[in-house]
């Protein structure tokens, strides 16, 4: 006997050129493993191939898949539909950044904040003997453990309302910096740290560490920021938002 | 089926579903901590509102004694305006605790144990709104 359950889902959908976003609803029969990114890939192969989402990995390593189901910001390939607990699903967008189409949103601004952070990089292929970067790849340039999903970003209630924000993930990778400079001068990043648009911009509600799947906890990196930034009795260089540039 | 998004306009999409103001009072989704950020929100702005209103109330004191005397019998014994104390100090009491909360977390001395700090100021906010709601509502029926 099969152990399938009809769910419904509905789902963001927006084209470049729409007037209005709208959803869409489709019945998608799902089983006791079935994952929200599982029903998604089947709405488009099944149902309706102009379906437009983002994934890779299937496994929450690429955080490439990260959405909005039932309001909470998740990764689709690793949420359980059944565990979700309701009959309808509502699969949106990452709030706080651009929508491209559907349920994909332009992660350009996001990345660019990290790569204005200079995110510290230590990636486990760093510490395998032999190991190696790709040709054309200086070095490594990926911050340990997060996946650059987004996820923390749409979750924070200051990155609906301050555009310069440089936002929890940028943030914490300045504090792993900080942690472990390998080499690098702090100091240019920790004044980049201690702007109005930076760590003194958090105002402390968790969301992004209760959010994040890689377990980062971005908040407590922006605390232990703000504890050292006071330690260290850093003094804002010049009125000049060094948070708003990229 | 298809449905419009309830409120939505091309600017949304242009601004990147950016939840604004309106989403620091959006309870869809929000976890404890985000709970906290917005009744901080809620409860700094009644304690201002309260601010001014009280201003108010005080200049009556320029008028006289008897309209100072007036106010308060026809206006400040009334229930309703009992419940609106119980609701200040409840704001007062939030704010304050929750204040201490973001001081002692923003500046790195209490990072870990953060989510333990709100609950316990959670717990203690509640026992003093329970007794100084008591104490209102006795001291009302003592006059």
């Amino acid at each position: 006997m099969s152990d399938t359950t009809s769910v419904t889902f509905r789902v963001h959908r927006y084209k470049q050129g729409d007037e209005d976003p709208h959803h869409d609803r489709f019945a998608v029969e799902v089983g006791p493993r079935t994952t929200v990114l599982d029903a998604l890939t089947a709405i488009r192969r099944t149902q309706d191939p102009t379906l437009t989402l983002r994934h890779s990995c299937f496994h929450a390593s690429c955080g490439t898949c990260g959405m909005k189901v039932n309001d909470h910001e998740v990764l689709a390939c690793v949420t359980n539909v059944r565990e979700l607990g309701t009959d309808e699903v509502r699969v949106e967008p990452l709030d706080n950044a651009p929508v491209v189409s559907d349920l994909v949103v332009d992660m350009g601004p996001f990345y660019a904040r990290f790569d204005v952070a200079e995110r510290p990089l230590v990636r486990e292929s760093e510490l395998v003997p032999g190991s190696h970067t790709a040709a054309g790849v200086p070095q490594s340039m990926r911050y340990e453990d997060c996946i650059e999903c987004g996820i923390c970003v749409s979750a924070c209630p200051i990155a609906g309302t301050d555009p310069a924000y440089l936002g929890p993930a940028a943030l914490a990778a300045i504090d792993r910096v900080r942690q472990e400079p390998r080499g690098v001068d702090v100091g240019p990043i920790m004044r980049l740290a201690d702007d109005p648009h930076a760590a003194w911009r958090c105002h402390l509600a968790f969301e992004c560490t209760e959010a994040c799947p890689s377990n980062v906890d971005p908040a407590g990196h922006i605390m232990q920021l703000r504890r050292s930034l006071f330690a260290r009795g850093w003094r804002r260089p010049s009125a000049e938002p060094q948070g708003a540039r990229r | 089926m298809t449905e419009r998004v309830a409120g939505a306009d091309r600017r949304v999409e242009r601004q990147g579903r950016r939840r604004g103001v309106m989403g620091w009072v959006d309870v869809r989704g929000r976890r404890l901590g985000g709970w906290a950020f917005i009744l901080n929100r809620l409860t700094g702005l009644g304690v201002l509102f309260y601010l001014y209103l009280h201003l108010i109330v005080l200049s009556q004191l320029a008028v006289g004694p008897s309209a100072w005397d007036s106010l308060l019998r026809n206006w400040f014994l009334n229930p309703v305006f009992l419940l609106l104390d119980v609701v200040l100090l409840a704001g007062l009491v939030i704010h304050g605790l929750n204040g201490v909360r973001l001081a002692l977390v923003g500046f790195g001395i209490v990072i870990d144990r953060q989510k333990a700090l709100l609950l316990a100021f959670g717990v203690l906010g509640a026992i003093l709104i329970v007794i100084g709601a008591l104490r209102f509502i006795s001291d009302a029926g003592a006059k």
